[in-house]
């Protein structure tokens, strides 16, 4: 039995007696924000206050010298060139890390932004592909993130690409998928294997548990020394100064681009 | 000097119209006056993506065909006409990303027929796109293969500005993919908070901001011309009005309620009170 399957405590405070409970959301941003750490440009898209609040506590954390941008509105936006600058920038190798989403991710790390039936007939339509077809060949850290941890989200095979998880040779892609972040784990992407590997399990969650609500198959964690199936570890929990860190800080910060994300998710504490 | 319907009346039936993204200016009290005028026909394109100004025209089905990244209402939500006319099949849908808009009115702006783009082979957005080309890279750079996006030239760029000048100049700051836009479109109309008695391109620090008289077809007066969404340094995005817009609009009848209510009952003067101007804040400088 992993000890994923034998945690008892459910996603939950680690923070002093008084102090509110760990939240979902805090708790996806805190697994982010480890993978930033100590990158140069972190470079946010549209409608992703998570993945900003990531990269803004991971540049707090790693003291000054890394670099966030933002591109909606004018708070964090370093770009001064037009709506085309942040393409041209990750064009031009200068920005290390960047997040999509997608209504569906599947095994290859394909991912939908568009929306659900065959396309063009379109059952239900979501806002469209934005600059992934792009940013996912160009920046060589891809974060993935999927709040919804299911079986509608994480699918074996996406409906519509609007962009591709790995590329054939002869394609120039110095970028891609690197990891995955959901409401239940951690999982990093091999791009040789075309596979997804689970590397942790958030507290209170199990294997089993992941494996029912993934519809792709995925590898387990390497084993010491690097064989398959070891065991499967538990993501550590929000260490408590960026628990307050976030709270404070990151929560002003974040509410200049996304408003109302940040009454929703820090203020009803404040 | 035009007023808004004016410049209104200079949109065509079945022109391409070239919209910016919500933070950046978009003429709403224009695009409220095109709706009464009915406008039909057009071809909008979203530069990159589409929000309350898009969703409204393709409500008052005024949109034939759109060409977008995305479509969406940001914190509010999905745009709910938009997806209800993409999924009843009601638009010529050209789905796109964001840098191959951004690519082919640079095209324009150049005036060549089309411009090459890095990333995109294989995504289905290509497979859909009868207008994009996959060559291999013609001069043996070792790029691989490479997506060929024809040029856009919109017939009309539209945008709001907090000022213009008496020399018909227009103050776009750092939003300048207005520029772009009006670089490569037949024609440019401005609506401005203001007209100053100056010369912006007298003065280095402001002309770095200016888009040159040169590309500008027209200019309206319309205060507040951006309300509900914000205009940088002047009011912000009305939040809680395009909620609720979000929220009447996802049926028909709610809809149609919301423009007869705050588009056609509008007299098209300046003042748009109607529209949130009185629980929009003003926030002076610039932040």
């Amino acid at each position: 039995m992993s000890k994923a399957e034998t945690a008892s405590s459910k996603i939950s405070p680690k923070t002093s007696p008084g102090e509110p409970a760990t939240t979902p959301e805090e708790f996806i941003i805190c697994v982010m924000a480890r993978l930033l750490e100590g990158l140069g440009h972190v470079s946010v898209g549209a409608l992703s206050p998570i993945p900003g609040c990531a990269a803004l506590l991971a540049r707090e954390v790693s003291g000054a010298g890394g670099r966030v941008s933002i591109i909606h509105g004018d708070a964090n936006n370093p770009y001064t060139d037009g709506g085309r600058e942040i393409f041209d920038c990750a064009g031009q190798g200068r920005i290390d890390a960047f997040f999509l989403g997608g209504a569906q991710i599947d095994g290859e790390a394909n991912i939908n932004l568009l929306g659900l039936g065959s396309y063009p007939k379109i059952d239900k339509r979501f806002p469209g592909s934005f600059g992934s077809a792009f940013m996912y060949f160009t920046v060589p850290k891809v974060i993935l993130f999927a709040p919804e941890h299911s079986r509608r989200v994480l699918v074996e095979r996406v409906d519509f690409i609007s962009a591709p998880g790995t590329s054939p040779p002869g394609v120039r892609r110095p970028g891609g998928p690197k990891a995955l972040v959901t409401g239940l784990c951690l999982m990093s992407f091999e791009a040789g294997k075309k596979r997804f590997r689970l590397q942790s399990v958030h507290p209170g969650h199990t294997l089993e548990e992941i494996r029912d609500n993934t519809g792709f198959d995925f590898d387990l964690p390497r084993g010491e020394g690097g064989g398959e199936g070891g065991a499967v570890p538990v993501t550590p929990e929000p260490e408590a100064e960026k628990l307050q860190m976030l709270r404070s800080t990151i929560a002003a910060e974040i509410a200049k681009t996304y408003p109302d994300f940040a009454a929703r998710v820090f203020q009803p504490r404040a | 000097m035009e007023d808004l319907e004016s410049l209104a009346a200079r949109v065509p039936d079945g022109a391409l119209l070239a919209l910016a993204p919500e933070y950046s200016w978009v003429p709403m009290a224009l695009i409220r006056a095109l709706i009464r005028r009915r406008v039909k026909d057009l071809h909008l394109l979203t530069v990159p993506i589409g929000g309350l100004a898009a969703d409204l025209l393709i409500g008052a089905g005024a949109v034939k065909t759109l060409e977008s990244a995305a479509v969406s209402l940001g914190e509010a939500g999905p745009a709910p006409r938009f997806s209800e006319a993409v999924e009843g099949g009601a638009l010529d849908m050209r789905d796109s990303t964001c840098p191959a808009i951004h690519t082919a009115l640079q095209a324009s702006e150049k005036g060549v027929d089309f411009m090459p783009l890095g990333g995109l082979v294989g995504s289905d957005l290509v497979d859909n796109r009868d207008d994009w080309k996959v060559v291999d890279d013609p001069l043996g750079q070792g790029g691989g293969p490479v997506v060929l996006l024809p040029a856009i030239k919109p017939d009309v760029t539209v945008f709001h500005s907090p000022r213009a000048d008496t020399e018909g100049n227009v103050w776009i700051g750092r939003r300048r993919e207005l520029v772009t836009m009006a670089h490569a479109a037949a024609a440019t109309l401005v609506t401005v908070e203001a007209v100053e008695d100056r010369d912006f391109l007298d003065d280095e620090a402001t002309a770095a901001g200016t888009l040159s008289g040169l590309y500008v077809t027209a200019i309206a007066v319309a205060e507040g011309g951006a309300r509900p969404l914000g205009l940088t340094g002047h009011y912000e995005r009305d939040t809680d009005y395009i909620r609720a817009y979000a929220e009447e609009a996802k049926t028909g009848d709610g809809f149609k309620r919301y423009l007869d209510r705050e588009v056609f009952a509008e007299t098209g003067d300046e003042t748009e009170t109607e529209t949130g101007a009185e629980t929009g804040t003003e926030t002076g400088a610039g932040s």
